[in-house]
Protein backbone atom coordinates (compact mmCIF):
# COMPACT_ATOMS: atom_id res chain seq x y z
CA UNK A 1 0.00 0.00 0.00
CA UNK A 2 1.28 2.94 -0.92
CA UNK A 3 2.09 5.88 2.14
CA UNK A 4 1.19 8.75 1.06
CA UNK A 5 -2.37 8.27 -0.83
CA UNK A 6 -5.99 8.38 0.55
CA UNK A 7 -8.03 4.80 1.31
CA UNK A 8 -9.26 4.01 -2.26
CA UNK A 9 -7.55 6.88 -4.14
CA UNK A 10 -9.87 9.44 -3.01
CA UNK A 11 -10.26 11.78 -0.60
CA UNK A 12 -13.49 11.45 1.63
CA UNK A 13 -14.98 14.39 0.18
CA UNK A 14 -15.09 12.96 -3.14
CA UNK A 15 -16.13 9.71 -2.21
CA UNK A 16 -18.83 10.46 -0.66
CA UNK A 17 -20.20 12.49 -3.22
CA UNK A 18 -20.00 9.81 -5.54
CA UNK A 19 -22.15 7.14 -2.77
CA UNK A 20 -24.21 10.10 -2.62
CA UNK A 21 -25.30 9.81 -6.27
CA UNK A 22 -24.93 5.94 -5.70
CA UNK A 23 -27.92 6.39 -3.25
CA UNK A 24 -29.90 8.77 -5.41
CA UNK A 25 -29.20 5.70 -8.06
CA UNK A 26 -30.58 3.00 -6.09
CA UNK A 27 -33.63 5.49 -4.80
CA UNK A 28 -34.79 5.90 -8.39
CA UNK A 29 -34.36 2.42 -10.52
CA UNK A 30 -32.79 3.01 -13.47
CA UNK A 31 -32.74 6.66 -13.51
CA UNK A 32 -29.44 8.66 -14.87
CA UNK A 33 -27.82 10.41 -12.04
CA UNK A 34 -25.24 12.81 -13.17
CA UNK A 35 -22.49 12.94 -10.90
CA UNK A 36 -18.91 15.06 -11.31
CA UNK A 37 -16.60 11.88 -12.88
CA UNK A 38 -13.21 13.17 -11.84
CA UNK A 39 -9.74 12.32 -13.53
CA UNK A 40 -7.94 8.83 -12.70
CA UNK A 41 -5.14 7.34 -13.73
CA UNK A 42 -6.66 5.10 -16.53
CA UNK A 43 -7.16 5.65 -19.84
CA UNK A 44 -10.81 7.31 -19.97
CA UNK A 45 -12.49 5.10 -22.63
CA UNK A 46 -11.65 1.95 -20.24
CA UNK A 47 -14.33 2.09 -17.03
CA UNK A 48 -13.58 4.82 -14.91
CA UNK A 49 -17.43 5.19 -14.56
CA UNK A 50 -16.98 1.65 -12.98
CA UNK A 51 -13.79 2.00 -10.83
CA UNK A 52 -15.57 5.61 -9.24
CA UNK A 53 -18.09 3.57 -7.94
CA UNK A 54 -16.24 0.49 -7.04
CA UNK A 55 -13.61 3.10 -5.41
CA UNK A 56 -16.18 4.79 -3.35
CA UNK A 57 -18.23 1.82 -2.08
CA UNK A 58 -15.31 -0.49 -1.33
CA UNK A 59 -13.88 -1.42 2.20
CA UNK A 60 -11.12 -2.79 3.96
CA UNK A 61 -13.32 -6.01 4.40
CA UNK A 62 -14.70 -6.19 1.02
CA UNK A 63 -12.96 -8.94 -1.72
CA UNK A 64 -12.70 -7.81 -5.21
CA UNK A 65 -13.38 -9.03 -8.53
CA UNK A 66 -12.74 -7.70 -11.56
CA UNK A 67 -13.63 -9.19 -15.49
CA UNK A 68 -13.05 -8.05 -18.79
CA UNK A 69 -15.56 -9.68 -21.42
CA UNK A 70 -15.76 -12.66 -19.29
CA UNK A 71 -11.70 -12.63 -18.35
CA UNK A 72 -10.31 -12.09 -15.15
CA UNK A 73 -6.97 -11.94 -16.06
CA UNK A 74 -6.97 -9.42 -19.04
CA UNK A 75 -4.58 -6.63 -19.02
CA UNK A 76 -7.54 -4.14 -18.33
CA UNK A 77 -8.82 -6.26 -15.74
CA UNK A 78 -5.84 -6.74 -13.79
CA UNK A 79 -4.76 -3.22 -14.28
CA UNK A 80 -7.88 -2.07 -12.50
CA UNK A 81 -7.07 -4.64 -9.65
CA UNK A 82 -3.95 -3.54 -8.79
CA UNK A 83 -5.21 0.53 -8.77
CA UNK A 84 -7.96 -0.86 -6.15
CA UNK A 85 -5.50 -3.30 -4.20
CA UNK A 86 -2.68 -0.63 -3.36
CA UNK A 87 -4.89 1.80 -2.79
CA UNK A 88 -7.17 -0.02 -0.08
CA UNK A 89 -5.44 -3.10 0.52
CA UNK A 90 -8.32 -5.01 -0.26
CA UNK A 91 -8.26 -8.81 -1.22
CA UNK A 92 -8.55 -9.83 -4.69
CA UNK A 93 -10.24 -13.06 -6.58
CA UNK A 94 -10.87 -14.83 -9.34
CA UNK A 95 -14.21 -16.70 -7.75
CA UNK A 96 -17.33 -15.16 -8.26
CA UNK A 97 -19.17 -16.61 -5.35
CA UNK A 98 -15.55 -15.56 -3.00
CA UNK A 99 -15.98 -11.83 -4.45
CA UNK A 100 -18.48 -8.52 -2.50
CA UNK A 101 -17.85 -6.28 -4.52
CA UNK A 102 -17.54 -7.12 -8.73
CA UNK A 103 -16.40 -4.74 -10.93
CA UNK A 104 -17.43 -5.77 -14.71
CA UNK A 105 -17.34 -4.73 -18.51
CA UNK A 106 -19.46 -6.93 -20.84
CA UNK A 107 -20.53 -9.44 -18.84
CA UNK A 108 -22.57 -10.60 -15.50
CA UNK A 109 -20.87 -13.95 -14.52
CA UNK A 110 -22.98 -17.20 -14.49
CA UNK A 111 -22.71 -17.96 -10.99
CA UNK A 112 -25.77 -16.38 -9.59
CA UNK A 113 -25.39 -13.36 -7.63
CA UNK A 114 -26.16 -13.03 -4.18
CA UNK A 115 -27.78 -10.72 -1.97
CA UNK A 116 -24.27 -9.72 0.00
CA UNK A 117 -22.84 -9.01 -3.51
CA UNK A 118 -22.47 -5.76 -5.22
CA UNK A 119 -22.10 -5.83 -8.63
CA UNK A 120 -20.74 -2.69 -11.07
CA UNK A 121 -21.24 -2.34 -14.49
CA UNK A 122 -19.10 0.43 -16.44
CA UNK A 123 -21.14 1.41 -19.28
CA UNK A 124 -19.41 3.66 -22.00
CA UNK A 125 -22.95 5.13 -23.50
CA UNK A 126 -25.33 5.10 -20.83
CA UNK A 127 -27.96 6.60 -22.90
CA UNK A 128 -30.79 4.25 -24.47
CA UNK A 129 -32.29 7.39 -26.65
CA UNK A 130 -29.00 8.69 -27.88
CA UNK A 131 -29.53 7.37 -30.93
CA UNK A 132 -32.81 9.08 -31.82
CA UNK A 133 -32.07 12.09 -30.07
CA UNK A 134 -28.70 14.20 -29.87
CA UNK A 135 -29.57 16.20 -27.19
CA UNK A 136 -29.15 15.63 -23.25
CA UNK A 137 -32.25 18.42 -22.58
CA UNK A 138 -34.65 16.38 -24.75
CA UNK A 139 -33.79 12.76 -24.12
CA UNK A 140 -34.14 14.44 -20.32
CA UNK A 141 -37.69 15.49 -20.95
CA UNK A 142 -38.43 12.25 -22.76
CA UNK A 143 -37.32 10.05 -19.60
CA UNK A 144 -39.19 12.71 -17.58
CA UNK A 145 -42.27 12.13 -20.02
CA UNK A 146 -42.08 8.27 -19.59
CA UNK A 147 -42.02 8.79 -23.98
CA UNK A 148 -39.73 6.12 -25.00
CA UNK A 149 -41.34 5.37 -29.04
CA UNK A 150 -37.47 6.58 -30.06
CA UNK A 151 -36.00 2.82 -28.64
CA UNK A 152 -38.98 0.89 -29.61
CA UNK A 153 -38.71 2.84 -33.32
CA UNK A 154 -34.93 1.64 -33.31
CA UNK A 155 -36.10 -2.09 -32.27
CA UNK A 156 -38.47 -1.41 -35.42
CA UNK A 157 -35.83 -0.71 -37.83
CA UNK A 158 -33.70 -3.22 -36.92
CA UNK A 159 -36.75 -5.52 -37.97
CA UNK A 160 -37.16 -4.24 -41.22
CA UNK A 161 -33.41 -4.57 -42.01
CA UNK A 162 -32.51 -8.10 -40.20
CA UNK A 163 -35.75 -9.59 -39.74
CA UNK A 164 -34.93 -9.83 -36.14
CA UNK A 165 -33.75 -7.20 -33.41
CA UNK A 166 -29.99 -7.07 -34.44
CA UNK A 167 -28.81 -5.87 -31.24
CA UNK A 168 -25.96 -8.32 -29.91
CA UNK A 169 -25.07 -6.15 -26.65
CA UNK A 170 -26.57 -3.17 -24.91
CA UNK A 171 -30.09 -4.51 -25.67
CA UNK A 172 -32.61 -1.82 -23.91
CA UNK A 173 -34.46 -2.25 -20.87
CA UNK A 174 -37.19 -1.10 -18.93
CA UNK A 175 -36.36 -1.04 -15.11
CA UNK A 176 -39.25 -1.15 -12.19
CA UNK A 177 -41.87 -0.27 -15.11
CA UNK A 178 -40.68 3.19 -15.39
CA UNK A 179 -37.06 3.43 -16.42
CA UNK A 180 -35.87 2.92 -19.80
CA UNK A 181 -31.98 2.07 -19.19
CA UNK A 182 -29.29 0.94 -20.98
CA UNK A 183 -27.49 -2.56 -19.68
CA UNK A 184 -24.08 -1.17 -20.59
CA UNK A 185 -22.70 -3.95 -23.49
CA UNK A 186 -23.76 -7.10 -22.05
CA UNK A 187 -25.04 -9.69 -24.43
CA UNK A 188 -28.51 -10.38 -24.63
CA UNK A 189 -28.27 -13.44 -22.54
CA UNK A 190 -27.27 -11.78 -19.34
CA UNK A 191 -30.02 -9.02 -19.58
CA UNK A 192 -32.18 -11.97 -17.70
CA UNK A 193 -29.63 -11.91 -15.10
CA UNK A 194 -30.35 -8.56 -13.99
CA UNK A 195 -34.44 -9.00 -13.77
CA UNK A 196 -35.19 -9.62 -9.57
CA UNK A 197 -31.66 -10.06 -9.35
CA UNK A 198 -30.05 -10.19 -5.64
CA UNK A 199 -27.80 -8.46 -6.07
CA UNK A 200 -27.45 -4.89 -6.40
CA UNK A 201 -25.95 -3.75 -9.26
CA UNK A 202 -24.55 -0.06 -9.84
CA UNK A 203 -23.85 1.45 -13.63
CA UNK A 204 -21.03 3.74 -13.97
CA UNK A 205 -20.55 5.75 -17.01
CA UNK A 206 -16.87 7.92 -16.83
CA UNK A 207 -17.01 10.07 -19.62
CA UNK A 208 -20.83 10.67 -19.80
CA UNK A 209 -20.53 11.42 -15.97
CA UNK A 210 -23.87 9.25 -15.23
CA UNK A 211 -24.35 6.96 -12.38
CA UNK A 212 -27.83 4.59 -12.40
CA UNK A 213 -28.86 1.21 -10.76
CA UNK A 214 -30.81 -2.11 -10.21
CA UNK A 215 -31.53 -2.52 -6.71
CA UNK A 216 -32.05 -5.92 -5.72
CA UNK A 217 -35.17 -7.55 -6.38
CA UNK A 218 -35.97 -4.92 -9.16
CA UNK A 219 -38.23 -5.97 -11.88
CA UNK A 220 -36.35 -5.49 -15.56
CA UNK A 221 -37.87 -6.18 -18.75
CA UNK A 222 -35.89 -5.91 -21.98
CA UNK A 223 -37.76 -4.25 -24.89
CA UNK A 224 -39.58 -6.52 -27.46
CA UNK A 225 -42.64 -6.20 -29.66
CA UNK A 226 -45.78 -8.31 -29.27
CA UNK A 227 -44.60 -10.32 -31.93
CA UNK A 228 -41.03 -10.09 -32.41
CA UNK A 229 -40.73 -11.86 -28.57
CA UNK A 230 -36.99 -10.97 -26.70
CA UNK A 231 -34.57 -14.24 -27.31
CA UNK A 232 -31.31 -14.34 -25.89
CA UNK A 233 -28.07 -15.79 -28.17
CA UNK A 234 -28.77 -19.27 -28.20
CA UNK A 235 -25.76 -22.09 -27.81
CA UNK A 236 -28.41 -24.92 -28.18
CA UNK A 237 -26.49 -28.50 -28.62
CA UNK A 238 -23.24 -26.24 -28.08
CA UNK A 239 -21.35 -27.33 -25.18
CA UNK A 240 -17.57 -25.55 -23.83
CA UNK A 241 -14.86 -27.37 -24.98
CA UNK A 242 -12.82 -27.26 -21.87
CA UNK A 243 -15.70 -27.70 -19.35
CA UNK A 244 -18.47 -29.24 -21.38
CA UNK A 245 -20.45 -26.47 -19.92
CA UNK A 246 -24.13 -26.04 -21.28
CA UNK A 247 -26.35 -22.83 -21.14
CA UNK A 248 -23.68 -20.71 -20.60
CA UNK A 249 -22.31 -17.65 -23.00
CA UNK A 250 -19.66 -18.81 -25.49
CA UNK A 251 -17.50 -17.74 -27.02
CA UNK A 252 -16.92 -19.08 -31.02
CA UNK A 253 -13.24 -20.21 -31.77
CA UNK A 254 -12.10 -21.99 -34.51
CA UNK A 255 -9.93 -24.72 -33.96
CA UNK A 256 -6.09 -23.97 -35.38
CA UNK A 257 -5.50 -27.45 -36.24
CA UNK A 258 -8.54 -28.78 -38.36
CA UNK A 259 -10.46 -25.52 -38.74
CA UNK A 260 -13.65 -26.48 -37.27
CA UNK A 261 -15.60 -23.99 -35.28
CA UNK A 262 -15.43 -25.08 -31.50
CA UNK A 263 -17.31 -23.58 -28.47
CA UNK A 264 -15.73 -22.26 -24.86
CA UNK A 265 -17.37 -20.40 -21.91
CA UNK A 266 -16.49 -16.93 -21.76
CA UNK A 267 -16.87 -16.54 -17.98
CA UNK A 268 -13.01 -17.59 -17.82
CA UNK A 269 -13.36 -18.34 -14.00
CA UNK A 270 -16.94 -19.97 -14.16
CA UNK A 271 -14.87 -22.83 -16.63
CA UNK A 272 -12.05 -22.59 -14.38
CA UNK A 273 -13.67 -24.13 -11.40
CA UNK A 274 -15.91 -26.62 -13.31
CA UNK A 275 -12.49 -28.10 -14.50
CA UNK A 276 -11.00 -28.05 -10.71
CA UNK A 277 -14.05 -29.54 -9.82
CA UNK A 278 -13.70 -32.35 -12.06
CA UNK A 279 -10.39 -32.79 -11.26
CA UNK A 280 -11.35 -33.22 -8.11
CA UNK A 281 -13.31 -35.53 -8.54
CA UNK A 282 -11.77 -37.80 -10.07
CA UNK A 283 -9.18 -37.19 -7.09
CA UNK A 284 -11.70 -38.39 -5.09
CA UNK A 285 -13.24 -41.62 -7.14
CA UNK A 286 -9.66 -42.82 -7.55
CA UNK A 287 -9.28 -42.48 -3.85
CA UNK A 288 -12.49 -44.52 -2.49
CA UNK B 1 -79.02 22.79 -37.62
CA UNK B 2 -76.11 23.77 -35.77
CA UNK B 3 -72.99 21.12 -36.19
CA UNK B 4 -70.59 21.45 -33.33
CA UNK B 5 -67.34 22.44 -33.85
CA UNK B 6 -64.42 19.63 -33.55
CA UNK B 7 -61.27 22.62 -32.86
CA UNK B 8 -62.45 25.57 -30.93
CA UNK B 9 -59.94 27.94 -30.59
CA UNK B 10 -60.40 31.34 -28.75
CA UNK B 11 -58.16 34.56 -28.42
CA UNK B 12 -54.85 32.71 -29.53
CA UNK B 13 -51.56 34.94 -28.58
CA UNK B 14 -47.80 34.26 -29.58
CA UNK B 15 -45.31 36.99 -29.47
CA UNK B 16 -41.78 36.92 -29.63
CA UNK B 17 -40.47 38.92 -26.70
CA UNK B 18 -41.42 40.63 -23.72
CA UNK B 19 -43.20 43.44 -24.58
CA UNK B 20 -42.68 47.15 -23.45
CA UNK B 21 -45.32 49.66 -22.02
CA UNK B 22 -45.53 51.15 -25.65
CA UNK B 23 -46.85 47.60 -26.67
CA UNK B 24 -48.64 45.80 -23.95
CA UNK B 25 -51.75 47.04 -24.41
CA UNK B 26 -53.51 45.13 -27.20
CA UNK B 27 -55.70 48.27 -28.21
CA UNK B 28 -53.38 50.83 -27.87
CA UNK B 29 -50.26 48.90 -29.64
CA UNK B 30 -49.02 50.78 -32.47
CA UNK B 31 -47.02 48.23 -34.11
CA UNK B 32 -44.96 47.93 -37.51
CA UNK B 33 -46.49 45.39 -39.20
CA UNK B 34 -46.70 42.62 -36.88
CA UNK B 35 -44.02 44.32 -34.73
CA UNK B 36 -42.80 46.88 -31.60
CA UNK B 37 -40.74 49.29 -33.43
CA UNK B 38 -39.58 50.37 -29.72
CA UNK B 39 -38.22 47.11 -28.03
CA UNK B 40 -38.39 44.38 -31.09
CA UNK B 41 -41.06 42.26 -29.99
CA UNK B 42 -42.99 40.08 -32.42
CA UNK B 43 -46.61 39.59 -32.16
CA UNK B 44 -46.76 36.44 -34.61
CA UNK B 45 -50.13 35.94 -33.52
CA UNK B 46 -52.62 38.58 -32.30
CA UNK B 47 -56.39 37.07 -30.96
CA UNK B 48 -56.76 34.13 -33.66
CA UNK B 49 -60.18 32.86 -32.76
CA UNK B 50 -61.70 30.11 -35.02
CA UNK B 51 -64.01 26.83 -35.43
CA UNK B 52 -62.91 24.15 -37.06
CA UNK B 53 -66.02 21.85 -38.21
CA UNK B 54 -66.17 17.77 -38.74
CA UNK B 55 -64.99 16.84 -42.02
CA UNK B 56 -64.25 20.36 -43.37
CA UNK B 57 -60.94 21.85 -45.10
CA UNK B 58 -60.33 25.50 -43.28
CA UNK B 59 -57.79 27.23 -45.59
CA UNK B 60 -55.39 29.78 -44.02
CA UNK B 61 -53.78 32.33 -46.58
CA UNK B 62 -51.86 35.31 -46.19
CA UNK B 63 -47.88 36.43 -46.50
CA UNK B 64 -45.27 35.46 -45.56
CA UNK B 65 -44.54 36.62 -42.01
CA UNK B 66 -48.28 36.83 -41.15
CA UNK B 67 -48.19 34.28 -38.59
CA UNK B 68 -49.45 31.38 -40.30
CA UNK B 69 -46.78 28.88 -39.42
CA UNK B 70 -46.73 29.56 -35.98
CA UNK B 71 -49.95 29.50 -35.58
CA UNK B 72 -49.89 25.92 -36.49
CA UNK B 73 -47.08 25.17 -34.31
CA UNK B 74 -49.02 26.61 -31.44
CA UNK B 75 -51.81 24.23 -32.43
CA UNK B 76 -49.30 21.51 -32.87
CA UNK B 77 -47.50 22.05 -29.36
CA UNK B 78 -44.17 22.53 -30.97
CA UNK B 79 -44.54 26.23 -29.41
CA UNK B 80 -45.68 27.64 -26.50
CA UNK B 81 -49.09 30.13 -26.90
CA UNK B 82 -48.27 33.54 -24.87
CA UNK B 83 -52.20 33.24 -24.45
CA UNK B 84 -55.56 31.68 -25.41
CA UNK B 85 -57.41 28.68 -25.30
CA UNK B 86 -58.07 25.86 -27.85
CA UNK B 87 -60.79 23.13 -27.25
CA UNK B 88 -61.07 19.83 -28.75
CA UNK B 89 -64.40 18.06 -28.97
CA UNK B 90 -63.70 14.84 -27.10
CA UNK B 91 -65.28 13.03 -24.42
CA UNK B 92 -62.05 12.63 -22.86
CA UNK B 93 -60.67 16.35 -23.33
CA UNK B 94 -64.34 17.86 -22.72
CA UNK B 95 -63.74 21.42 -21.57
CA UNK B 96 -60.17 21.12 -21.03
CA UNK B 97 -57.98 23.99 -22.76
CA UNK B 98 -55.09 22.06 -24.29
CA UNK B 99 -53.39 24.37 -24.03
CA UNK B 100 -52.62 24.20 -20.73
CA UNK B 101 -52.51 20.58 -20.86
CA UNK B 102 -48.98 18.84 -19.34
CA UNK B 103 -46.84 17.84 -21.98
CA UNK B 104 -47.75 14.65 -21.65
CA UNK B 105 -51.15 15.24 -22.27
CA UNK B 106 -50.07 17.00 -25.02
CA UNK B 107 -48.09 14.46 -26.56
CA UNK B 108 -50.90 12.12 -26.16
CA UNK B 109 -53.15 14.31 -28.32
CA UNK B 110 -50.20 14.64 -30.63
CA UNK B 111 -50.24 11.02 -30.94
CA UNK B 112 -53.78 10.48 -31.18
CA UNK B 113 -55.90 12.85 -31.90
CA UNK B 114 -53.61 14.83 -34.83
CA UNK B 115 -51.66 14.73 -37.79
CA UNK B 116 -48.76 17.38 -38.78
CA UNK B 117 -47.64 17.68 -42.43
CA UNK B 118 -44.58 20.24 -42.03
CA UNK B 119 -43.56 22.85 -45.12
CA UNK B 120 -40.12 21.62 -44.33
CA UNK B 121 -40.09 17.43 -44.24
CA UNK B 122 -36.90 17.71 -42.58
CA UNK B 123 -39.15 19.08 -39.86
CA UNK B 124 -41.67 16.04 -40.08
CA UNK B 125 -39.28 12.78 -41.10
CA UNK B 126 -36.38 11.22 -39.37
CA UNK B 127 -34.59 11.47 -42.89
CA UNK B 128 -31.97 8.86 -42.11
CA UNK B 129 -34.73 6.34 -40.71
CA UNK B 130 -36.71 4.11 -43.08
CA UNK B 131 -40.09 5.13 -44.61
CA UNK B 132 -42.06 2.32 -42.95
CA UNK B 133 -40.00 3.39 -39.88
CA UNK B 134 -41.21 6.70 -39.88
CA UNK B 135 -44.67 5.89 -40.07
CA UNK B 136 -44.61 2.90 -37.60
CA UNK B 137 -43.03 6.07 -34.94
CA UNK B 138 -45.99 7.65 -35.11
CA UNK B 139 -47.97 4.41 -34.76
CA UNK B 140 -45.21 3.22 -31.70
CA UNK B 141 -46.26 6.63 -29.93
CA UNK B 142 -49.44 6.12 -29.91
CA UNK B 143 -49.04 2.88 -28.01
CA UNK B 144 -48.82 -0.05 -31.21
CA UNK B 145 -46.30 -3.04 -30.07
CA UNK B 146 -47.20 -5.38 -33.36
CA UNK B 147 -44.91 -4.71 -35.70
CA UNK B 148 -46.25 -6.68 -38.38
CA UNK B 149 -49.51 -4.78 -37.72
CA UNK B 150 -47.55 -1.47 -38.11
CA UNK B 151 -45.70 -2.85 -41.25
CA UNK B 152 -49.61 -3.75 -43.06
CA UNK B 153 -50.54 -0.04 -42.23
CA UNK B 154 -47.44 1.12 -43.09
CA UNK B 155 -47.98 -0.75 -46.40
CA UNK B 156 -51.35 0.83 -47.20
CA UNK B 157 -50.98 4.13 -46.47
CA UNK B 158 -47.96 4.42 -48.35
CA UNK B 159 -50.19 2.71 -51.36
CA UNK B 160 -52.52 4.93 -51.21
CA UNK B 161 -50.23 8.18 -51.09
CA UNK B 162 -48.65 6.51 -54.32
CA UNK B 163 -44.88 5.29 -53.13
CA UNK B 164 -44.05 1.97 -54.44
CA UNK B 165 -43.76 -0.52 -51.96
CA UNK B 166 -40.82 -1.92 -52.96
CA UNK B 167 -39.27 1.60 -52.33
CA UNK B 168 -41.04 1.33 -48.48
CA UNK B 169 -37.66 0.68 -46.73
CA UNK B 170 -35.58 3.32 -48.09
CA UNK B 171 -35.02 6.48 -46.35
CA UNK B 172 -36.63 9.42 -47.20
CA UNK B 173 -33.11 11.60 -47.32
CA UNK B 174 -32.96 9.75 -51.16
CA UNK B 175 -37.06 10.52 -52.22
CA UNK B 176 -37.59 13.56 -54.48
CA UNK B 177 -39.40 16.21 -52.51
CA UNK B 178 -42.46 15.05 -53.54
CA UNK B 179 -42.25 12.03 -52.36
CA UNK B 180 -40.90 13.25 -48.79
CA UNK B 181 -44.63 14.62 -48.84
CA UNK B 182 -46.68 11.90 -49.85
CA UNK B 183 -44.76 10.14 -46.90
CA UNK B 184 -44.91 12.96 -44.74
CA UNK B 185 -48.81 12.96 -45.54
CA UNK B 186 -48.89 9.21 -44.85
CA UNK B 187 -47.36 9.41 -41.67
CA UNK B 188 -49.88 12.11 -40.04
CA UNK B 189 -52.66 9.92 -41.34
CA UNK B 190 -51.04 6.71 -39.47
CA UNK B 191 -53.37 6.89 -36.22
CA UNK B 192 -56.89 7.84 -38.23
CA UNK B 193 -56.49 11.35 -36.70
CA UNK B 194 -59.53 13.21 -36.63
CA UNK B 195 -57.18 16.69 -37.67
CA UNK B 196 -55.12 16.84 -39.92
CA UNK B 197 -52.34 20.12 -40.16
CA UNK B 198 -50.69 20.65 -43.49
CA UNK B 199 -48.36 23.48 -43.75
CA UNK B 200 -47.41 24.78 -47.38
CA UNK B 201 -47.40 21.38 -48.57
CA UNK B 202 -47.04 21.90 -51.63
CA UNK B 203 -44.95 25.09 -51.96
CA UNK B 204 -41.33 24.49 -53.38
CA UNK B 205 -42.87 21.53 -55.45
CA UNK B 206 -42.62 21.65 -59.56
CA UNK B 207 -46.00 22.25 -60.44
CA UNK B 208 -47.32 19.09 -61.52
CA UNK B 209 -45.66 17.52 -58.68
CA UNK B 210 -48.20 20.27 -56.98
CA UNK B 211 -51.27 19.58 -58.90
CA UNK B 212 -50.42 15.42 -57.87
CA UNK B 213 -49.81 16.02 -54.13
CA UNK B 214 -53.14 18.15 -53.86
CA UNK B 215 -55.03 15.69 -55.74
CA UNK B 216 -54.05 13.52 -53.10
CA UNK B 217 -55.19 15.79 -50.26
CA UNK B 218 -58.57 16.27 -51.94
CA UNK B 219 -58.94 12.43 -51.92
CA UNK B 220 -58.46 12.03 -48.64
CA UNK B 221 -60.37 14.08 -47.08
CA UNK B 222 -63.26 13.06 -49.69
CA UNK B 223 -62.71 9.19 -48.46
CA UNK B 224 -61.66 9.76 -44.51
CA UNK B 225 -63.65 12.86 -43.98
CA UNK B 226 -61.17 14.05 -42.03
CA UNK B 227 -60.88 17.45 -40.70
CA UNK B 228 -58.03 19.83 -41.98
CA UNK B 229 -56.39 22.85 -41.55
CA UNK B 230 -54.34 23.67 -44.59
CA UNK B 231 -52.18 26.64 -44.97
CA UNK B 232 -50.78 28.91 -47.68
CA UNK B 233 -49.84 31.74 -49.28
CA UNK B 234 -50.83 30.74 -52.46
CA UNK B 235 -54.85 31.77 -52.91
CA UNK B 236 -54.59 29.10 -55.76
CA UNK B 237 -54.17 26.15 -53.71
CA UNK B 238 -56.31 27.31 -51.10
CA UNK B 239 -58.87 27.92 -53.73
CA UNK B 240 -58.76 24.13 -54.76
CA UNK B 241 -58.99 22.77 -51.68
CA UNK B 242 -60.31 24.70 -48.93
CA UNK B 243 -64.08 25.01 -48.18
CA UNK B 244 -63.77 28.15 -45.77
CA UNK B 245 -60.81 30.63 -46.14
CA UNK B 246 -59.08 32.91 -43.15
CA UNK B 247 -56.87 35.22 -44.23
CA UNK B 248 -54.31 36.73 -41.86
CA UNK B 249 -52.53 39.65 -42.48
CA UNK B 250 -49.62 40.73 -39.68
CA UNK B 251 -50.36 38.26 -37.01
CA UNK B 252 -54.15 38.97 -37.27
CA UNK B 253 -57.26 37.82 -38.75
CA UNK B 254 -58.79 40.21 -41.67
CA UNK B 255 -61.38 38.39 -43.14
CA UNK B 256 -62.80 34.82 -43.23
CA UNK B 257 -65.98 32.88 -44.85
CA UNK B 258 -66.69 30.54 -47.15
CA UNK B 259 -63.52 30.33 -49.93
CA UNK B 260 -66.32 30.83 -52.73
CA UNK B 261 -67.35 34.25 -51.33
CA UNK B 262 -64.06 35.14 -50.65
CA UNK B 263 -62.83 34.84 -53.62
CA UNK B 264 -65.95 36.47 -55.20
CA UNK B 265 -66.73 39.40 -52.76
CA UNK B 266 -63.51 40.08 -50.76
CA UNK B 267 -64.45 43.31 -47.99
CA UNK B 268 -60.84 43.78 -47.06
CA UNK B 269 -58.82 46.14 -49.43
CA UNK B 270 -56.15 43.66 -48.36
CA UNK B 271 -57.71 40.53 -49.53
CA UNK B 272 -59.09 42.08 -52.38
CA UNK B 273 -55.89 42.90 -53.94
CA UNK B 274 -54.69 38.99 -53.26
CA UNK B 275 -57.59 38.02 -55.14
CA UNK B 276 -57.36 39.90 -58.04
CA UNK B 277 -53.75 39.29 -58.21
CA UNK B 278 -54.84 35.37 -58.74
CA UNK B 279 -57.27 36.54 -61.47
N1 LIG C 1 -38.66 31.98 -33.00
C1 LIG C 1 -38.99 33.19 -33.43
N2 LIG C 1 -38.44 34.27 -32.85
C2 LIG C 1 -38.78 35.53 -33.28
N3 LIG C 1 -39.66 35.76 -34.25
C3 LIG C 1 -40.23 34.72 -34.85
C4 LIG C 1 -39.93 33.38 -34.48
N4 LIG C 1 -40.65 32.56 -35.26
C5 LIG C 1 -41.38 33.33 -36.07
N5 LIG C 1 -41.14 34.65 -35.84
C6 LIG C 1 -41.76 35.78 -36.48
O1 LIG C 1 -43.15 35.60 -36.42
C7 LIG C 1 -43.77 36.13 -37.57
C8 LIG C 1 -44.66 35.09 -38.17
O2 LIG C 1 -43.86 34.07 -38.76
P1 LIG C 1 -44.49 32.79 -39.43
O3 LIG C 1 -43.39 31.88 -39.78
O4 LIG C 1 -45.57 32.28 -38.57
O5 LIG C 1 -45.12 33.39 -40.74
P2 LIG C 1 -45.81 32.64 -41.95
O6 LIG C 1 -47.11 33.29 -42.15
O7 LIG C 1 -45.81 31.19 -41.74
O8 LIG C 1 -44.84 33.02 -43.15
P3 LIG C 1 -44.39 32.18 -44.45
O9 LIG C 1 -45.47 32.34 -45.46
O10 LIG C 1 -43.13 32.83 -44.87
O11 LIG C 1 -44.19 30.76 -44.02
C9 LIG C 1 -42.63 36.59 -38.47
O12 LIG C 1 -42.51 37.99 -38.30
C10 LIG C 1 -41.45 35.87 -37.96
O13 LIG C 1 -40.28 36.61 -38.18
MG1 LIG D 1 -44.89 29.53 -42.76
ZN1 LIG E 1 -42.62 47.07 -27.24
Amino acid sequence: MKADTHFAFFDEGSKKEIRRAVLHAVAIPGYQVPFASREMPIARGWGTGGLQITLSIIGREDVLKVIDQGADESVNAVSIKKLVQDTTGVLTTESTQDASVIQSRHRIPEVPLTKEQILVLQVPMPEPLRPVEASEYQTKRLHAEDEYSGAWLLLFEQIMKYGRTATDADHPVVVNDRYLMAPSPIPRFDNPKMHQSEALILLGAGREKKIYAVPPYTDVTSLAFDDYPFTVESFEGKRCRLCGAEDVFMDELIDEENGETVYQCNDTSYCLERLNQQAKAEVEKEHV
Amino acid sequence: MFEEALLHVCNLNKQFGSGCSQCSNPSSRMLEKNYCPACGTVYACQDISFDLFPGEILGIVGESGSGKSTMMQCMYFDEEVTSGEAFINDTTLEGENVFALSSQKKRYIRNNKYGMVYQNPVHGLKMNFSSVGNIAEKLIAAGNRHVADMEQTSRELLESVHIPLFRMKEEPQYFSGGMQQRVQIAKALSNNPPVLFLDEVTTGLDLSVQANVLDLIKNIQRESGISMIVVSHDLAVIRMLADRTIVMLNGSIIEEGLTDQILEDPQHAYTQQLVYSLL
